[in-house]
């Protein structure tokens, strides 16, 4: 599931591409985020993304667009299992552990800290 | 307040365009080598996570989830001490491309609304960032998912 070095590589290369994006458009890092979302999406149902993830590891799976990956392949799976209804319920099978920590996590933050500046 | 004379008033559009020119060029190269390197990192140290969690029983497949978790932790506790700005500002797409970027939004959001109220405040803002990327990623895996259970 990845090296060190795939996944710095890859892991390095989204960003990159992520700062040309920024830089070289007029859209926001917003824009540029929700459209990496979208590709990963995309690439998660033609089934290249989990591909990448086995050559690059953490430098595929921690881009956001392995969010969009995880969502569309929960979907996908509970699609297979239980038809169109399982698009709904397997939406967040996947992601469930990520939203879930970093809406856990900011809250208690939100509660323990004060903004700076 | 005076009224503005008609020929100095411009749209938005207009300011927009303006505000692009004067807005000095980027520094292209060094910005896309600083996120390549600072991404890099961030996925080389999410990599060293994961293979730890591998060496304490999770299995290949497994290990991703708790690795999610420990990056996005660390990436909201920075938040909230009022580290990650600095670490963004040096780091540009490097930290903002990563889930780290996800974290920082909901933690930054949830903070600087803090003060309005933990209803009002923290709960309706804390997605204000973070909000299109779940949207548009579900409206994607939506017509993905359809697509697969339909054909």
């Amino acid at each position: 599931m990845g090296s060190y070095l795939t996944a710095f590589l890859v892991g390095g290369l989204f960003c990159l591409i992520g700062q040309l994006l920024f830089d070289l458009t007029p859209f926001t890092p917003g824009h540029i985020l929700s459209g990496f979302v979208v590709a990963g999406g995309i690439l998660g149902g033609l089934g290249l993304y989990d591909k990448l993830i086995q050559f690059a590891g953490a430098g595929a799976s921690l881009p956001i667009a392995s969010f969009g990956n995880a969502l569309a392949k929960g979907a996908m799976l509970e699609a297979a299992r239980r038809g169109v209804i399982g698009v709904l319920t397997g939406m967040f099978e996947l992601t469930s552990t990520g939203i879930t920590a970093a809406i856990i996590f900011s809250f208690f933050m939100a509660l323990l800290f004060d903004p700076k500046g | 307040m005076a009224a503005v004379p008609e020929e100095l008033k411009i749209t938005a559009e207009e300011y927009r365009e303006l505000a692009r020119k004067e807005k000095p060029p980027p520094p292209l190269l060094f910005n896309a080598l600083t996120a390549f390197f600072s991404g890099g990192a961030v996925c080389l140290l999410g990599q060293v996570i994961q293979n730890g969690y591998i060496a304490f029983g999770f299995s290949p497949e497994e290990a991703a989830n708790p690795t999610v978790v420990t990056v996005i932790f660390i990436a909201s506790l920075l938040t909230g001490l009022g580290l990650f700005d600095h670490l963004a500002n040096l780091t540009g797409a490097g930290t903002a491309v990563p889930v780290t970027g996800f974290a920082n939004s909901l933690t930054a959001a949830a903070l600087e609304f803090k003060k309005e109220g933990l209803v009002l405040g923290i709960g309706s803002k804390m997605f204000s960032q973070a909000g299109s990327v779940i949207l548009f990623g579900v409206v994607t895996a939506f017509v993905v998912g359809l697509i697969s259970a339909l054909f």
